[in-house]
């Protein structure tokens, strides 16, 4: 049984020289990641949410079946972390989480009660009394969730929630973050631009350029079938639209040969580890080569990753012995292959 | 590193760091730069040389200095409350709603910076005196009278000072992040709520550089007041307003007087620092 609709919206934003229009529907207790290049409408989105942005004409937003696009932020039943957390700075952080329940109603000692009650959940009791220049990073990170959670929204933001900290921070806030996104039981909406931030804590991806949805599914099947050369980068695959006749598809003058039996336009995608490369023309089927010319040479962890131009551009990650074999260098001319069984083709 | 680009050990005044151009200092700079300097420094060291010490401490002790000392506190402090509860919320407006003319308004509202306050004191008679547009039905409706009071001295104080105290919150509410006030609006806060409970403690400093900038320009309020409120020892004579009197009868008197009303500036600039005196 799939949960109840929480959040089903509209957003139509639209601004001179920008249009954002969206649908969004996330049931309650699930994590939607909307995740896009910048300027694409990530962050407007998200504000036209929170009631912060106006909607334009035609939008609409509709939260546990109330209608709420007509209300100011503050009579929102939304909780909203901001990307530099914004804490008042003139606050412990305890008032900074009083705050919310504070303007819901709650006198004072309730209030502060209710805070407490949250620093504790987040693991910050004993930095109560702290001013927010005070905190770590990761440590105002869960203050800004706790402020955010405990007016008891319906719907939580969370604009960038990982971007303002380091490396090592990051890692464990990710964690903690997805424990907390997990016991929270209404909808959730997240922006980011890193896909492992929304890999890990959604349940399910909205990819958005230009302001409208590109693709969006489970992380894993954005990950297998991106559907854009920003998803395929974003998850690190080369990714080709074709013609595809049966067990072959198109694409330009390459010929790829496919597991899966398509017919009309298609998506082949394969990833960069894939690639192997020959100084000269390897013997045998022609399918699923090309020759190609180095365009750039850089690190990509472990391996090196080569800039492939050509019929079609590709990225190659191959092991820096091989880089010393082949002695690659840019500008040079060169075959590229990959096997048949590393392709994936799915239709377009 | 130079030594010139490592920050000064003592002291808030932070010097600008010194470019790259080097050489001798061009006369033609430095002795303007002196006179102009003797020329804001001279009369103030002459106040000092001629003070009468030896009789300061029996001459401020005079009822009547205590008196204009005594008044001109109290109306420049009412003026500065009467500012801050007027001023704050029209700053606020200027810096947070959009409304048609909101231009031109911000121009009105600084007129009185430039104005000389002479004309404000006719202006304020024209309007507030009995014969006035709202004196008339003032003094009709409810018998009150506000030239020649203490109550006038204190509006004439506001008219000339609040300006300052505008300008310089509009700037701090500007130069504030108003994604504070998004914040507090998603977490539930009504305007009225995030004003007081976010952005007033947020824009403090500059809410009180104003109010200190406003306080000195009311006590040292001379025009708008001898003209609107007059001279009368004890209801509106304050310190400018004693000085300028002595002056023709006692000098002496006027430079203890004057020397008090320097005293107060120099407090003044201590307290609100370099870091006030620069914001706008």
């Amino acid at each position: 049984m799939t949960p109840p609709t929480a959040l089903d919206a509209r957003l139509v934003v639209t601004r001179p020289g920008f249009a954002l229009d969206l649908e969004l529907q996330v049931a309650a207790g699930e994590v939607v990641a909307l995740l896009g290049p910048n300027g694409a409408g990530k962050t407007t989105a998200l504000r036209a949410l929170a009631g912060l942005s106006p909607l334009s004409d035609g939008g609409r937003i509709t939260l546990d079946g109330r209608s709420v696009h007509g209300l100011a932020a503050e009579s929102r039943p939304v909780g909203m972390v901001f990307q530099d957390y914004l804490l008042f700075p003139h606050l412990s952080a305890l008032d900074n989480v009083a705050f919310g329940p504070r303007c819901h109603g709650a006198t004072k000692a309730e209030a502060r009660r209710t805070a407490a009650t949250w620093l504790g959940r987040v693991g910050l009791a004993e930095h109560a009394g702290a001013k927010p220049r005070q905190l770590s990073g990761g440590q105002a990170q869960r203050v800004a969730l706790a402020r955010a959670l405990a007016v008891r929204p319906r719907l939580l933001l969370l604009d960038e929630p990982l971007a303002a900290l380091d490396a090592h921070t990051r890692l464990e806030i990710r964690s903690q973050l997805r424990r907390h996104l997990a016991e929270f039981d209404g909808a959730t909406v997240l922006v980011t631009h890193d896909p492992l931030d929304a890999m890990v804590l959604a349940d399910r991806l909205v990819v958005i350029e230009n302001g409208s949805v590109v693709q969006q599914g489970t992380p894993g099947e954005v990950g297998r079938r991106p559907r854009t050369d920003y998803v395929a980068r974003l998850v690190g695959l080369n990714l080709y639209r074709g013609h595809a006749c049966d067990q072959q598809v198109k694409v330009e003058d390459v010929l790829f040969s496919v597991a899966e039996h398509l017919d009309g336009p298609a998506f082949v995608a394969f990833s960069p580890a894939a690639v192997a490369l020959y100084r000269s023309r390897p013997d045998g089927s022609p399918r699923n080569l090309w020759q190609a010319g180095i365009e750039g040479i850089e690190r990509h962890g472990d391996n090196i990753r080569i800039h492939l131009a050509g019929p079609i551009s590709a990225f190659a990650d191959v092991t820096p012995a091989a880089v010393a074999d082949l002695e690659l260098a840019p500008g040079q001319r060169i075959w590229a292959s990959v096997k048949a069984t590393e392709t994936h083709a799915y239709p377009a | 590193m130079t030594a010139s680009t490592t920050p000064t050990a003592r002291g808030d005044v932070r010097r600008p760091e010194r470019s790259g151009v080097s050489g001798r200092v061009p006369w033609v700079l430095v002795v303007p730069a002196v006179i102009g300097m003797a020329f804001l420094v001279l009369p103030l060291a002459g106040l000092l040389v001629r003070a009468p010490w030896s009789t300061l401490t029996q001459r401020l002790a005079e009822p009547q200095v205590l008196e204009a000392l005594r008044l001109s506190l109290v109306t420049a402090t009412a003026a500065t409350a009467v500012c801050l509860l007027l001023g704050v919320p029209l700053a606020w407006l200027l810096a947070r709603v959009a409304f048609p003319g909101r231009r031109l308004v911000r121009a009105l509202v600084t007129v009185p910076l430039v104005l000389p306050p002479v004309v404000g004191g006719v202006a304020l008679l024209l309007v507030l005196g009995r014969r006035g547009l709202i004196g008339q039905w003032l003094d009709s409706a409810f018998g009150v009278t506000l030239p020649f009071t203490t109550t006038g001295v204190v509006i004439a104080e506001a008219f000339v000072a609040m300006p300052f105290l505008v300008i310089s919150v509009e700037g701090a509410l500007r130069a504030a992040d108003q994604r504070f006030e998004e914040a507090a609006a998603t977490l539930g806060a009504s305007r009225w709520t995030v004003f007081r409970r976010v952005t007033l403690p947020l824009i403090a400093p500059g809410v009180v550089a104003g109010a200190v900038l406003c306080w000195a320009r009311a006590l040292g309020e001379f025009g708008a007041t001898i003209t609107f409120a007059g001279n009368f020892p004890g209801r509106t004579q304050t310190m400018p307003l004693a000085v300028y009197l002595a002056l023709e009868t006692e000098p002496e008197a006027a430079i203890v007087l004057s020397l008090v009303l320097l005293a107060v500036s120099v407090i003044i600039l201590a307290c609100l620092r370099d870091r006030w005196v620069n914001s706008p």
